[in-house]
Order: C-alpha cells, then sequence, then structure tokens
C-alpha cells in the first residue's frame, strides 16, 4: 500500500526488505526514542549521521535517500545503541542490512569494494607481505599455515558474493 | 597441558608482530599451548558483515568448524576476529534453522558446523585457564607505578548478549588483569567509547576525531600508556597519534601497548624479543620505568 506524505512515497515495501534480511528483522519495533542517537559516539562529532534518523527515513520508506547517502556507511560499529535500545532493536546489524541492500544495488563505497576484492583473491581483507614471512622466523614466530582460498571461494560462490562482486564491476 | 587452536585473523600476521610475539610467549610461559591450524581464512569482521551478512556468518562458521575438526576451542587475539566468530558460533548454537541454512553452503566446501567448541578472547583464556591468582604469582617483574589506561575498544564486549565477556558499561576484566600486573589502572572519561578503527579508510577524519579525543582524555588522567586489545584499536591510537599530531598539532607521546605486551614485560620476557620497533610512539620511557 502507497501513499503520499510530504512529497514522499510512503511504502512499506522498504521496511518489508529490510525485516526479511539477516540483521533487519527488528527495525519495526522503533518508537523513535532516540536512546540510540544520544549512544552514538559518531553523532556526536558529526551530522552526517544519525542512526534514529537512519531507521526513521528507513520506515517511512525513503529507499533511494537511505541507500545512496554516506550516512549508513558512517556507524562505526560500536553496538553501543544496539546494547541499550530499550525497544531491543539489533540496530548495529540493521545498519548492516542497510548496507548489504545499498551494496546489492550498486552503491558501494571504494574501501569496500576494495575489501570484497580482497577476500575473493586473498581469502584476506589485509594481505601478508612476503616481507613479513620472511621476517617471521627471524623474530622467533613460527611460519603461517596456508589460507584456505579455495574453500572460501567454494563459500563465496554458494551465497553469491561473486556475483555481487560482478555488479560491482560492470557499471 | 591446556590447547587452544590459535586464530590469528589478517591484521596481526600483516603488521603486528608485536601482538603474535608477546601474546605467543606469554601463553607458552603460563603454560598454554597454540596449535596453528592449516587453512584458516579471513575471520569475516564488520567490513565484511557490511558487505553480505550471510556470506560472514559462513565463513566465521568455516573457521570454526576447522578447530571443531581438530578438536580445540579457538582463541583469538584480535577483538574483530573475536567478535565474528565468538557472535556466529553463538547464533548458530541457538538457531537451529540458521544452522542449517549455513550448513547448506558450508557443504559446498566440505564443511559442517557442529556447534561442538567454544570460541575465547585472549583475555578469556588468561581468566579462564590461568586466573588472576596464579598470574600473581607468575609476575617477576612487576609493572610497579605504571599508571595504565584500560582500553577494550567495541567488539571484546559488544554485542555482549551474544559475546558474553563481561558487563558492557562497567567492565572489570581488563582492569583486573593490569592490576594482577603490578601496575595501578587508572580511570578516564569516556573510556569505553570507540576508537574510530572502523572508519579508517571510509572517513579517516571522523576517524581520527574519535582517535583524538581517547587520547586527550588518557593523557588528562596522566596514564603513562593506553593498553589495548585488538590491532585496530592499535593502529588507531599508535598510528593515529602520528596523524593526530601532524593534523592538529598536538602531541601526546603516549605509548599504546597491547596488553599481551604489558603481561610479557611482567612476566619477565626480554623486551628485544617483542619487536617493540614495531610501535610508532616509542615504549622505551615505559621500559625504563618499569625494567
Amino acid at each position: 500500500m502507497e501513499h503520499e506524505e510530504g512529497g514522499k512515497t510512503i511504502s512499506s515495501a522498504f521496511s518489508d526488505a529490510i525485516t526479511s534480511r539477516l540483521g533487519g528483522e527488528t527495525i519495526t519495533l522503533c518508537y523513535q526514542c532516540g536512546t540510540c542517537a544520544s549512544s552514538c559516539p559518531v553523532a556526536k562529532i558529526t551530522p552526517r549521521f544519525n542512526p534514529r534518523e537512519v531507521i526513521r527515513l528507513s520506515l517511512l520508506g525513503a529507499k533511494e535517500e537511505v541507500l545512496s547517502s554516506d550516512s549508513i556507511w558512517l556507524c562505526c560499529s560500536c553496538y553501543n545503541c544496539q546494547e541499550r535500545c530499550p525497544q531491543k532493536i539489533e540496530i548495529a546489524d540493521v545498519i548492516y542490512a542497510l548496507r548489504n541492500i545499498a551494496f546489492e544495488k550498486g552503491y558501494i563505497p571504494d574501501i569496500y569494494s576494495q575489501f570484497a576484492s580482497a577476500i575473493s583473491n586473498d581469502g584476506r581483507i589485509a594481505k601478508v607481505s612476503q616481507f613479513m614471512e620472511n621476517k617471521r622466523p627471524t623474530l622467533g614466530l613460527p611460519p603461517l599455515q596456508p589460507t584456505g582460498v579455495e574453500a572460501l571461494r567454494k563459500i563465496l560462490s554458494a551465497t553469491g558474493f561473486g556475483k555481487l562482486k560482478q555488479k560491482e564491476e560492470s557499471p | 597441558m591446556t590447547s587452544y587452536a590459535i586464530f590469528l585473523g589478517c591484521t596481526i600476521p600483516a603488521r603486528q608482530p608485536n601482538y603474535e610475539l608477546s601474546a605467543r610467549k606469554s601463553l607458552d610461559k603460563l603454560g598454554i599451548e597454540l596449535v596453528d591450524l592449516a587453512n584458516m581464512t579471513c575471520c569475516a569482521p564488520p567490513p565484511v558483515q557490511s558487505i553480505d551478512f550471510e556470506t560472514s556468518l559462513a565463513i566465521a562458521a568455516y573457521n570454526i568448524c576447522l578447530a571443531e575438526e581438530a578438536e580445540l576451542d579457538l582463541v583469538t587475539l584480535c577483538s574483530g576476529c573475536f567478535e565474528s566468530l565468538a557472535m556466529t558460533n553463538a547464533m548458530l548454537k541457538a538457531d537451529e534453522k540458521l544452522k542449517a541454512k549455513i550448513n547448506k553452503i558450508l557443504s559446498q566446501a566440505g564443511k559442517q558446523f557442529q556447534g561442538s567448541k567454544k570460541v575465547k578472547h585472549f583475555l578469556q583464556v588468561l581468566m579462564d585457564d590461568v586466573g588472576l591468582y596464579r598470574l600473581k604469582q607468575s609476575v617477576t617483574k612487576p609493572l610497579k607505578n605504571l599508571k595504565v589506561a584500560a582500553f577494550y575498544g567495541c567488539h571484546a564486549l559488544r554485542p555482549s548478549e551474544l559475546l558474553k565477556l563481561d558487563d558492557p558499561e562497567q567492565p572489570r576484566i581488563l582492569e583486573n588483569l593490569i592490576e594482577a600486573l603490578g601496575a595501578e589502572s587508572v580511570e578516564y572519561q569516556n573510556k569505553l567509547k570507540c576508537c574510530g578503527g572502523l572508519l579508517r579508510g571510509y572517513s579517516d577524519e571522523l576517524a581520527l576525531e574519535l582517535a583524538r579525543e581517547k587520547l586527550a582524555n588518557t593523557s588528562k588522567a596522566s596514564a603513562d600508556c593506553i593498553a589495548t586489545l585488538c590491532p585496530f584499536c592499535f593502529v588507531a591510537l599508535d598510528i593515529g597519534q602520528v596523524q593526530v599530531r601532524a593534523k592538529f598539532n598536538e602531541n601526546y607521546d603516549m605509548p599504546v601497548l597491547h596488553y599481551s605486551e604489558l603481561l610479557a614485560l611482567a612476566l619477565g620476557i626480554n623486551p628485544e624479543e617483542l619487536a617493540l620497533q614495531t610501535h610508532k610512539i616509542n615504549t622505551d620511557k615505559i621500559l625504563t620505568k618499569i625494567l
């Protein structure tokens, strides 16, 4: 059901999309008390991010505004808001759900596209350089065990993570 | 002898031999054996959860499967790895439906998550398998006169319902472990606030501002050093300090040490074996104070 209010299309479709996602299930419990915003270390130093506002806009169905903004990428994943929410909304996880949807729609910040490539290529977010590998015995560290890149690629292909990456590579 | 599979993650072997060396040497001295398993991968921390939560659970579960096959509990040094692995372990143990879904993915890699093993943070191993009493007995170089600002970061503690390391608003585990080494744990403003580490790379400016506040508050409390648990917090506060100096012309000269490094020093391990040159902020003044 959709209707117009204040120039914005209000739609329950977006909140349905969020609640059907892993991590997004609890968003509709929000009554906008603002405990999250007052617990948020990022909201304290910039007006660019406010978890309460992200939830409000999402529940209002402002899909494009939420998904295309840099706001959802400014959450520092500290979980303070999630710990304190009186409605037990898993707010940090809701942000992940929003980021997951944004990623699928092709709204991908550079650094996250680098993370995605690193995982697929090396099985690691930060690659261990040959220099560091060679240095280990001289420091008294045991040799590094091999990374399970093959197994990881099978997992990525089973979850469709590979497809996400393709989308990002074909503009 | 108590044995654990060690989960190193990415950042520690890539950039922080100081963390790995101090943790390995300390645990060895305390009679805990670490086993290095083959074929582990990235733990799938918040940056991967941000891309696809389901994939992150599957990757974390895959790594737990390796420990299950080796019949060992897992210990992590990095709090990001701890969050990802302990959270996944708790979620899958509590939810049969989710477990079945993830196992369907894992079957492609020839794995099945059983839920038979524990994932522990380094601190929990110290508490559970050594304990404060034996730890105090093992200290040969007490860190007398050293004022340490305990810094928990976020992902050792939260989400607390799943991680269950300590109270998320009033934790004591790190302070107790600092005091067991003979040091003084100093209180400071906003102790539990985020280091900003995960914003690095997306908004360096905001990340630095969060780190700067930590440095200002620990300095104000006259701490001699900050004790961290996580390689991301370490980077945010150690390298971050160099960046704060360049950008704001503020010189805190506040050494940042992983708790494991303080532990190793207190256990009498030679500082020359600990790769302290990894630190951007020189640690000599700490060594002078305690040795």
